[in-house]
């Protein structure tokens, strides 16, 4: 039977600490660096006003005629792409032409996280609201569907579910009765992926229109371009101090 | 035969007719109750509603309840505020009125909700910021008051506090009817709304509707029971009538002034009084002709003081009421909102068009389901309580007309 090896400097020991510390880095050091890299944000943590989620549209480089935005929006949150007027559209693609000019421009339309949102203001039960990183979404189990929001809001940015709904996808709880709009993909958002489908998919088709990142970040690319590029909100007259802004218009 | 054989009379009562009234009122509330079990099971699909007229037909019957309801109240109003006895002894059918189109009203908003279920959500989540929240509180409270206003009129040992509670009732039927104007007049971006106007607008409104159908109500009544208005009383209502329409088509008038002074709201209001084919029809043919002029023509024409003619022109105010809620309402969602003004818009939302509204069965149902309700209220409530008005020709000084 061998001594057991009491001298701190032992190989055996050395060995190991050396082995845990690996073993330690290797489990945590994937987690960390995601965490680094993504700051998701853990589900218990609530959304931080120190971030405003934004989006910057540049209508010169949006195709006329291209509907990939809108298309992946549908796929992304399980709407049915049905373009009926009681049907449900988050986005869409607006045609505008100045009566002047004759000037055309095609530019995507969704709801435009207002600071100030109209919706949120005349929303009887408080389900329209707007989190501290600046999206607005509806709360669907305090959502009783009068529709005063989509009276009140200036972008006619909401649908109201006219039928039930089958084949939802679960990250996108959807349902009859209640009114519903664009969320910045908060999904996606909260899962520390910071994009939206539509931007993806804008990007995919190498138009690279939209822009989508946090505001207040001054190293964020959004935040650089805002500075470089006149942007417009639009009804810039009502204040609202949008989180969508347009270039090219 | 004795006077008052369908209302409360210690007499003897007529129990066939008072129950065929019931099962009239009951038979429409069976269609509503339909329409809404259809529309909570398949959704609003089957309703001319959509994304783009979001307030339909229900709104349109709802709203006039409900301002009437408030108006009809000045009728007790003038009695107990104003120490008017001939309107005292009317102040308990008044009050009884306003419940009724209240509930009747607050009835078909609940009914047409997308999750009429969580009714208990809206009265126990208030966002104070929201005018409709407010207006929430308003009807709760309207309930109250005025059920206490009643009880103060009809408990003799309460009448000395009818006065107090009178005047707070008629402030608040006031704070009532101004929320309700304001829900329109508060939406910043809808050219048709968007106006301060809205709320003393509709508080004149108010005093017109709630005033017409408390005289067809009295008529109504005074005739099955065989009991002939007096004269006088019958001028009193009609010439305050005709005050109440006038004052009403003042204030449409500024309303459509005000928005031509304004550049940028011409383009609505070419549509609303020109253009815009069903809603300058309503609104010209039926809010001004049919609910303003024509009705005004009769009251101060000969047959004026003939009882069935003010009925007709109370009538016809009732009626030029739907019609101006159907022109406010759905007309002002009918016009395309403007996104970027200076520019024309097309989309697959339906943005610059002029949006398609034809009401469905379902949603007719669901709105007359108000007027079923307060009628069956009204008719319950006269049959067990004494709400009929009597006149102590005693007490009341007329002035020479």
């Amino acid at each position: 039977m061998s001594e057991p090896n009491l001298n701190p400097d032992s190989s055996d020991r050395r060995a190991f600490l050396k082995a845990s510390a690996v073993a330690t880095g290797t489990a945590l050091a994937p987690g960390v660096l995601l965490y680094g890299i993504a700051q998701a944000r853990a589900p218990e943590e609530p959304a931080s006003d120190k971030v405003r989620w934004g989006m910057i549209i540049d209508t010169t480089k949006c195709a006329d005629g291209c509907n990939d935005c809108v298309t992946a929006c549908n796929t992304e949150n399980g709407l049915s792409g049905k373009t009926g007027p009681q049907d449900s559209q988050w986005i869409r693609k607006l045609n505008i032409r100045h009566l002047k000019t004759g000037v055309e421009i095609s530019l995507p339309m969704m709801c435009q996280h207002c600071e100030h949102p109209p919706c949120v203001d005349v929303c009887p039960t408080g389900a329209s609201m707007k989190r501290a990183d600046g999206i607005v979404l509806v709360d669907r189990h305090i959502c009783i569907g009068c529709r005063y929001c989509m009276m009140a809001c200036p972008y006619k940015a909401r649908s109201f579910v006219h039928e039930p709904l089958t084949d939802q996808n679960p990250e996108v709880p959807r349902g009859k009765g209640c009114v519903e709009s664009c969320t910045f993909c908060v999904h996606k958002v909260d899962r520390g992926e910071n994009t939206t489908a539509c931007v993806e998919a804008c990007n995919a088709a190498g138009h690279q229109a939209m822009l989508f990142g946090d505001l207040n970040d001054p190293d964020s690319a959004i935040a650089k371009a805002m500075k470089t590029y006149a942007t417009t909100e639009v009804r810039a007259d009502l204040r609202l101090n949008t989180g969508v802004r347009y270039q090219g218009i | 035969m004795s006077s008052q054989e369908l209302c409360f009379s210690p007499r003897e009562r007529k129990s066939g007719q008072f129950w065929s009234l019931m099962a009239a009122g009951s038979l429409v509330m069976l269609g509503t109750l339909a329409a809404f079990f259809y529309l909570e099971h398949h959704g609003h699909a089957m309703t001319g509603m959509n994304n783009q007229i979001v307030w339909g037909l229900p709104h349109v019957f709802a709203v006039f309840l409900i301002v009437a309801a408030s108006g009809v109240l000045n009728v007790a109003s003038i009695g107990s505020v104003f120490g008017k006895k001939m309107y005292k002894a009317r102040a308990p059918l008044s009050g009884l009125l306003a419940i009724a189109m209240l509930a009747g009203g607050l009835m078909v908003l609940v009914l047409d909700l997308g999750r009429p279920d969580r009714l208990i959500v809206a009265m126990t989540h208030f966002n104070f910021k929201s005018i409709f929240a407010l207006n929430v509180i308003f009807y709760n409270g309207f309930f109250a008051i005025v059920g206490l206003y009643l009880l103060t009129l009809m408990d003799r040992r309460l009448n000395p506090w009818s006065k107090p509670v009178g005047l707070l009732a008629f402030i608040w039927r006031l704070a009532l009817t101004t929320a309700t104007g304001s829900i329109f007049g508060f939406l910043v971006a809808r050219a048709g709304y968007n106006s301060a106007l809205y709320a003393p607008m509709f508080i004149i409104y108010s005093f017109a509707y709630g005033l017409a159908v408390f005289i067809l109500v009295q008529s109504v009544m005074y005739k099955w029971n065989n009991i002939q208005v007096d004269e006088r009383i019958l001028n009193r209502l009609k010439n305050l009538l005709a005050i109440f329409i006038a004052a009403s088509l003042y204030f449409t008038a500024v309303l459509h002034l005000t928005n031509m002074y304004y550049a940028k709201q011409w383009e609505f209001e070419r549509f609303i009084l020109l253009e815009g084919g069903i809603y300058p029809l309503l609104f010209w043919g039926g809010q001004v002709l049919l609910g303003g002029i024509l009705p005004l023509i009769l009251i101060f024409s000969r047959a004026g003081r003939h009882p069935a003619t003010v009925f007709l022109a109370a009538l016809l105010v009732v009626l030029g009421g739907h019609f101006q809620m159907y022109v406010t309402i759905i007309g002002g969602q009918a016009f395309p909102l403007d996104i970027f003004p200076g520019y024309a818009e097309s989309s697959t939302f339906y943005d610059g068009v002029v949006n398609d509204y034809t009401p469905g069965i379902w949603e007719f149902l669901l709105g007359i389901g108000g007027i079923a309700t307060a009628f069956l209220i009204t008719t319950a409530a006269v049959r067990v309580l004494k709400f009929m008005p009597e006149d102590d020709f005693k007490d009341i000084e007329f002035k020479a007309h």
